[in-house]
């Protein structure tokens, strides 16, 4: 275990290094006891001294990122800084080339003179079975998810499990047949798979991988940094069901609501969304992480800021509810048939009337925009009409989520 | 830590008298009421929610009067702002 | 949600925020403290110090009952969970504290046993799930908490449950209000009074800070609306020279407390002589500790804990955040080797810190963003 007294010590050295000695900025003046206290009677002081110091944050912020654990933790996979952290500093560290470093849903590939996409992604929801559906649900509408978002239409889809000793043969076959019946709603069909058992203990019951392949056929090319100043972003239907239907299904709680999951495939939702405007700039499927993580990522990878109207952004009542009693918040909270588009401003009306007449996208609204200020941030105008960050999540208020 | 939410107590479990069960926005959740014996909630009133316990009935009438109080300064805030537009000095 | 979105209403908030301003002597500041930790969340969660004019300023002060453990308590608590056969409960704000060799987080990726609970009932389930091994609580919180874990105490004897304990760690709000009114740092105007604390120990205990301090107190509900009126009251107070306390938060605080609660409270817990405070250092009758009748519930008494003390890291500046004297942006580590990642300080862990509510939501130039918010 890192002795945190070195820990700390080796922080503030590389900090002092990279960012300059952290011991000269602003003297809290009204530190000292007795002291007359000019404080805010120069208000902009104060400002530009705190400006100076989100400015160093902000370069601190920015510098290539380290994973400081010396083991994995749940944070890791909750799909906020730590995940981020992980991914850039060993994954992308390791095989960096051009084709993944734009960490999109799905990688984009030249073959043959055509555009094909392909994504993987691996299941480990617990529970296994939940109200709206299950792990095979998750496994097939999920990658033919990730493969939409790029504006690809999905085709294939491989399917990998790994069992556990003592699993239940009909409860596999329960989840393999929620799969087949998905794969036939997204249109996909499953060509290749993978067995393998490991000892009572592992797996948890199941875990299950599913990569896919789609081909890109529209000329548009759709990726976060496309995100302009004037864009719209919009989200296709209320947020977190999934997320919070997990953690009640759990039982830890003791908590009874009729929530169910969103689980859906989106790509008949996004081809309509496609046909109807070419001003779609971006498109994502906010699981791990929410809303507000995807948010947060636009800014980044397009150096925008995004604003966003709390007002605008529907929450089911009991959802609401259940995260007011957990204290958590439903931004962060994971869906699994809900995409966030950002599209050109003046299209907005076009993209919002297509997503509203299709069914999983009926209660699609815009919820705020994006502006050339302040880069790299994503603002929420409260409903109590303040403004405060969204800040990507750290930690993991619900694991095991997808 | 200090989180505290309103919820409307629906039941009490047979047989169980310090637990109830409350619903907070159609999210239920069974609770203990034990740190209101003095003064039991009946069903259809709301408790303040800390940690699976119940620390406090929500008095309605004190709500509605913290209401009007903060309707009261709106609408004297409204009233004033039309009467500054509706002004004309010169 | 009901008695929630009455107090969130924006239209009520500007006219408040003109009744406040126009309160304001002019040349005058104000400076009013918020103790609790959860009042520093919302004010910062929904952007309230927009509503309020640049002569009042807000200072955060210590109620945030996981930003005041210091480092050794957190130690031993680690020593507890590190037991064989033994799973630790705890809260979720918990989690993540750093001690001197990590955080419960880190030991959960090690293989220790550390659960996360919502309800201190929920340990005794477990416990009673888990016969062979040993449970053991960690308690803490104000005195909003405290009851409730007194009344699993209660529950656990009546259930004649012989594998459960507690490790508490639970404060009081007084003292420490106190150790701030005596601290030659800070000069305060009014106080934005505990709201859920003063369900349990009521409006009276406040009155020392009017009476013997001249600072008036009112008592506030977690809503925008209770905090700015609460403001809107400690305004009119001291614009009138009056200092009283006074409930904003009628609707769920009685003036007398609740009496069940205290009486919860007094029958499993006594005071301790002292207890370490991070930032405050020691202070006398702060901290509840079982009583002797209840020893078998009581992880200190039943376990060997280290019990050692461990100074804070000394770019760790909590001590002053705390109370008050620094803001979180004028921590010298603030956003750059402390960051809620990268924790080194409770007040940047626990969601009700100063620190992790800046840096989570107020991080931000408010003029520019005042600007970009309006376009």
């Amino acid at each position: 275990m890192t002795d945190r007294g070195t820990w700390v010590d080796q922080a503030l050295r590389e900090h002092e290094e990279h960012a300059g000695p952290l011991s000269q900025e602003a003297e809290p003046g009204a530190a000292r006891p007795g002291a007359a206290q000019p404080g805010a009677a120069q208000p902009g002081a104060a400002s530009d001294r705190e400006q100076q110091v989100l400015d160093r944050i902000d370069r601190a912020r920015r510098r290539r990122p380290r994973v400081r654990e010396e083991r994995i933790t749940m944070s890791h996979g909750a799909g906020g800084k730590a995940t981020r952290t992980l991914v850039e500093a060993v994954f992308l560290d390791a095989f960096r080339n051009p084709l993944l470093e734009p960490l999109e849903d799905s990688a984009q590939l030249h073959v043959n003179g055509g555009r094909v996409a392909l994504t993987t992604d691996s299941y480990v929801v617990s529970p296994l079975f939940f109200p709206g559906g299950d792990i095979g649900d998750l496994a097939v509408n999920g990658t033919v998810n990730d493969l939409a978002v790029s504006g690809a239409t999905p085709l294939y889809l491989s399917a990998g499990f790994i069992l556990e000793e003592g699993f239940p043969v009909a409860d596999l076959v329960g989840i393999v047949t929620s799969m087949k019946a998905a794969a036939e709603v997204a249109g996909v069909q499953v060509v290749t798979g993978d067995t393998k058992v490991v000892e009572r203990g592992k797996a948890d019951g199941c875990y299950i991988n599913t990569a896919g392949v789609g081909v890109i056929e529209h000329d548009v090319s759709l990726g976060v940094a496309n995100a302009q100043p004037g864009d719209a972003v919009i989200v296709s239907g209320p947020v977190g069901d999934h997320g919070v239907t997990i953690m009640l299904a759990r039982g830890e709680l003791d908590i009874e609501a009729d929530i169910t999951s969103d689980t859906a495939p989106l790509n008949g939702l996004i081809a309509d969304l496609l046909a109807a405007t070419p001003g779609v700039r971006a498109l994502r499927d906010a699981t791990r992480g929410g809303v507000a993580t995807i948010l947060n990522e636009v800014a980044t990878a397009a150096g925008v800021g995004v604003l966003v109207n709390e007002d605008a952004i529907p929450v089911r009542t009991a959802v609401r509810g259940a995260s007011e009693l957990l204290g958590i918040d439903p931004m962060y909270v994971a869906c699994e048939g809900r995409l966030v588009a950002v599209v050109d401003g003046g299209e907005a009306g076009k993209a919002l009337a297509a997503l509203r007449s299709h069914p999983l996208g009926a209660d699609a609204a815009i919820i705020g925009h994006i502006t050339a200020d302040p880069p790299g941030l994503v603002l929420l105008n409260t409903a109590f009409g303040g403004t405060r960050i969204v800040d990507l999540l750290v930690g993991d208020p619900l694991p095991r989520i997808c | 830590m200090c989180l505290g939410i309103p919820g409307e107590v629906i039941e009490f479990l047979p047989d169980q008298p310090d637990l109830a069960r409350v619903d907070v926005s159609g999210v239920r959740r069974v609770i203990n009421v034990g740190l209101l014996t003095d003064d039991l909630p009946k069903p259809g009133e709301w408790v303040l929610i800390h940690v699976g316990f119940a620390l406090s009935k929500i008095d309605e009438a004190e709500a509605a009067a913290a209401l009007q109080f903060l309707e009261g300064i709106g609408q004297a805030y409204a009233d004033e702002l039309e009467a500054l537009q509706g002004s004309q000095i010169e | 949600m009901r008695f929630v979105d009455e107090f969130r209403s924006a239209d009520k908030a500007h006219a408040l925020a003109a009744k406040i301003a126009g309160l304001c002597e002019p040349g005058r500041q104000y400076k009013l403290m918020e103790v609790c930790g959860g009042h520093t969340h919302t004010i910062y969660k929904h952007g309230l110090e927009d509503y309020l004019p640049e002569s009042i300023t807000l200072v955060h002060g210590p109620g945030c009952p996981v930003c005041v453990i210091p480092m050794g308590r957190v130690d031993d608590a680690m020593a507890l969970a590190s037991q064989p056969d033994t799973i630790m409960t705890s809260f979720g704000d918990m989690m993540r504290v750093p001690g001197s060799q990590g955080s419960f987080f880190d030991a959960k990726a090690q293989g220790t046993d550390i659960r996360m609970v919502y309800s201190p009932l929920d340990s005794l389930k477990i416990a009673r799930q888990n016969p062979d091994k040993r449970v053991v609580f960690m308690a803490i919180g104000f005195e909003t908490t405290t009851p409730s874990t007194a009344m699993t105490v209660l529950r656990a004897a009546a259930e004649k449950l012989d594998n459960f304990s507690i490790f508490c760690n639970h404060v009081t709000i007084i003292p420490a209000i106190k150790a701030i009114l005596d601290s030659p740092d800070l000069r305060l105007d009014g106080f934005i009074g505990p709201g859920h604390v003063s369900t349990v120990i009521g409006c009276r205990p406040y009155e020392f800070i009017a009476r013997d301090y001249g600072k008036p107190v009112v008592v506030a509900g977690f809503e925008p609306l209770d905090i700015l009126q609460s403001i809107y009251m400690l305004m009119v107070q001291l614009s009138e020279g009056r200092s009283e306390v006074e409930n904003q938060y009628t609707r769920v605080v009685p003036w007398d407390g609740n009496l069940a609660a205290l009486t919860a409270i007094n029958q499993v817990m006594e005071l301790r002589p002292y207890f370490e405070w991070r930032g405050l250092g020691f202070i006398s009758h702060s901290a509840m500790r079982v009583r002797p009748e209840f020893a078998k519930y009581d992880a200190e008494l039943l376990f060997e804990v280290p019990g050692v003390r461990v100074a804070d890291p000394k770019a760790c500046q909590c001590g002053e955040v705390l109370k008050g004297v620094l803001k979180p942006w004028e921590c010298k580590v603030f956003g750059t080797a402390c960051t809620p990642e990268t924790p080194i300080g409770t007040c940047m862990v626990s969601p009700e810190g100063a620190c992790a509510a800046y840096y989570n939501f107020g991080r931000m130039n408010r003029r520019r963003v005042v600007e970009v918010s309006i376009s």
